[in-house]
């Protein structure tokens, strides 16, 4: 199968292409600044999408991410602020949080896979139902408004999104250190191997004796805690969540997929290929924010154009498995 | 709660077709209970939240004022949710007068239209209705002139001219309307726009689209993020790229956090621009007025959008609100 490796290298191209035309359209663009500025950006949806990498994998779908990262966001946000008055060290309020974060991520996760397993509705329903729940339960949270991080917490924590390490931010870090365990785990563990079995045959999975509910649920932990971490990085930077934050994050963590080369319907997936989709749809609006010959009218049809060309470089790769 | 709202109304149905005839006759002042319907879009973002807030603050002052009023206040996540609701507030509330902030002004000219043939007192609030003739009083804000002060504060502050950026909202008529006045304000003058992009009033697209136009341009002297919620995101943008010292942020609304630190002094926030969603308010006074007073408030209300500075922010700063 000699064709494989040019189409598993289709995203790559997609990404080195788009790249070409940011060097060609702005002198701004090969900044240091502006290229750790990219990378830390796309340290969100690229998280997400790594978890999503799995459920999709396995043959199901999350929407709920976006409103879940908004809620973590604001309980974070409610915790922090309460304990200001209990406890002296800051950090430990944090670590606090953080802990909690990826409670609430771990637990979200497997309510969404019983429900889709056990209780046996639609992933896309279960799903569609607890994006509604989270996102009022925000905007209920945050009276209609906004919630803010108390400042001196604000002040610490920020260090999480703004340092830097070695010249790169630690969202770059963390989204790296993410990735490569997440590598390891779809392709190099029996559990990976499982996710493919399900996602491709449910049924064939079943009579092989794998435990195809725990399988499927165990994915909606994982993307639950990928959110719960995109979740930590992405609280310091504003400091602040409503019932605007974390919107269309799902689209945009499921097309970050599927540009990678994941399949929609299940039975094969990609983390490098996620990486890489969340890198190329931050890149555009990078590059769209970095010209003025496009009109403003038309940033979409540009983004549209360029995900739908990226896809079709490393189309019918799948069929080949 | 919206189920059992129809289980009512349908129950109601019977009796209102025999009584919606009779209370149009009976209406005037010789009624001492009024019911006053309000119905705003649900509080989804930052300034909705303060126009709900500042709706329920309205509710309780007027009803503890007055005790034959009653107010009912409704709140939709959509246009057709909020028609249904008008249905509501006619059929169970049986309301005597409207004050509605519409969703959209097309899809709802036609119910608020149906509302009024029944004989209840219209008052339509900020975004105004396609057909003339149907409010009684229309109470606005003026986007036109918001971004008509922003501009010519920018250009006063720069000595009339230097390198601006621009952040809009979301491509709406009330985002053209800002725009068109504030780039009439500065025409002519010295000002440069060097760019502008949308940041969809919100928080994390304004720290993008900031981080961008930092990268790309060395030198930027003031930035228009008519908004603040946009405003938030072009701060913590500018604080990480460290010229804090470099340039100034007009924002727009009136949120508290950015009234505060106008209040405060604080160099990169000089100003704000009031749009206020205390304009429900006026506007429940208003209708109010009519009932308890039989007051003539028929008419058009344009607010102002006065420049919030040092000076007179303290008059502007709800810490109470949630925007």
């Amino acid at each position: 199968m000699p064709t494989i490796d040019l189409k598993t290298a289709g995203p790559f191209v997609a990404l080195l292409l788009i790249f070409g035309i940011g060097i060609l359209v702005s002198d701004a663009f090969l900044s240091a600044g502006n290229l750790t500025n990219i990378l830390a950006r796309s340290s969100f949806i690229g998280i997400v999408a790594i978890g999503a990498t799995f459920v999709i994998t396995a043959g199901g779908i999350d929407l709920s991410v976006g409103s879940l990262a908004a809620f973590i966001s604001g309980c974070m946000i409610l915790l922090m602020n309460s304990l200001v008055d209990t406890i002296d060290s800051p950090i430990a309020i944090v670590l606090l949080a953080m802990l909690a974060s990826v409670g609430i991520g771990a637990v979200a996760g497997l309510v969404n896979g019983l429900l889709t397993t056990r209780a046996k509705i639609e992933a896309f329903i279960v799903t569609l139902g607890t994006m509604g729940i989270y996102r009022s339960l925000v905007t209920y949270m945050a009276d209609g408004g906004t919630l803010s991080l108390n400042f001196g917490i604000g002040d610490v924590y920020s260090a999480v999104y703004y340092n830097t390490l070695f010249g790169l931010p630690y969202p770059v870090w963390v989204f790296l250190a993410v990735a490569v365990i997440a590598y390891v785990l779809l392709n190099m563990t029996v559990f990976g191997r499982h996710c493919f079995a399900v996602g491709s045959n449910e049924n064939v999975a079943r009579y092989s004796a794998i435990n195809v509910d725990r399988v499927k649920t165990a994915t909606y932990i994982l993307q639950g805690v990928c959110v719960a971490i995109a979740t930590i990085i992405y609280v310091p930077r504003l400091g602040s969540a409503s019932g605007q934050t974390g919107i269309l994050w799902e689209l945009e963590a499921i097309a970050a997929v599927i540009i990678g080369g994941t399949v929609l319907k299940g039975g094969y997936g990609r983390i490098w290929g996620a990486v890489v989709g969340a890198l190329m749809l931050t890149l555009i609006g990078n590059i769209l924010n970095l010209t003025d010959s496009v009109s403003n009218y038309l940033n979409g049809a540009v983004q549209g154009i360029i995900v739908i060309v990226a896809v079709y470089l490393q189309r019918g790769s799948w069929r080949k498995h | 709660m919206r189920s059992l709202i129809k289980i009512l109304s349908l129950a109601c149905a019977g009796f209102l077709g025999m009584g919606a005839g009779l209370v149009a006759v009976m209406v005037p002042s010789t009624l001492v209970a009024q019911t006053i319907g309000v119905s705003i879009p649900a509080a989804t973002h930052g300034w909705a939240g303060g126009l709900n807030y500042h709706a329920e603050q309205t509710k309780a002052r007027l009803e503890a004022a007055h005790p034959g009023l009653s107010i009912v206040i409704v709140t939709a996540g959509s246009a057709s949710e909020q028609a249904n609701d008008l249905e509501d507030l006619v059929a169970v509330h049986n309301i005597d007068a409207l004050v509605i902030l519409p969703f959209e002004s097309a899809p709802l000219t036609g119910p608020v239209s149906n509302v009024k043939r029944g004989g209840v007192f219209i008052t339509v609030v900020d975004r105004g209705l396609s057909e003339p003739g149907i409010q009684d009083v229309y109470v606005a804000g003026n986007n036109t002139e918001m971004g008509r002060v922003s501009g010519e504060y920018i250009k006063e502050a720069l000595g009339g001219s230097g390198d601006i950026v621009v952040l809009r909202g979301i491509p709406t008529v009330v985002d053209e309307q800002r725009f068109d006045g504030f780039m009439a304000s500065i025409a002519g003058s010295g000002i440069n726009v060097l760019d502008n992009q949308y940041a969809n009033w919100n928080r994390d697209d304004g720290f993008t689209v900031m981080q961008d136009f930092l990268a790309r341009f060395p030198k930027i002297d003031a930035v228009w993020a008519q908004d603040d919620d946009i405003a938030i995101g072009v701060i913590q943008a500018v604080r990480q790229a460290g010229r804090e010292d470099d340039l100034f942020i007009v924002g727009g609304a009136g949120m508290k956090e950015i009234v505060k630190r106008v209040m405060d002094g604080d160099r990169l926030t000089p100003v704000d621009v009031l749009y206020p969603p205390a304009m429900i308010s006026t506007a429940m006074e208003l209708t109010a007025l009519k009932f308890i007073a039989n007051m003539p408030v028929e008419g058009e209300y344009i607010l102002g959008s006065p420049l919030i500075t040092r000076d007179n922010a303290e008059q502007y700063y709800f810490p109470e609100s949630p925007f």
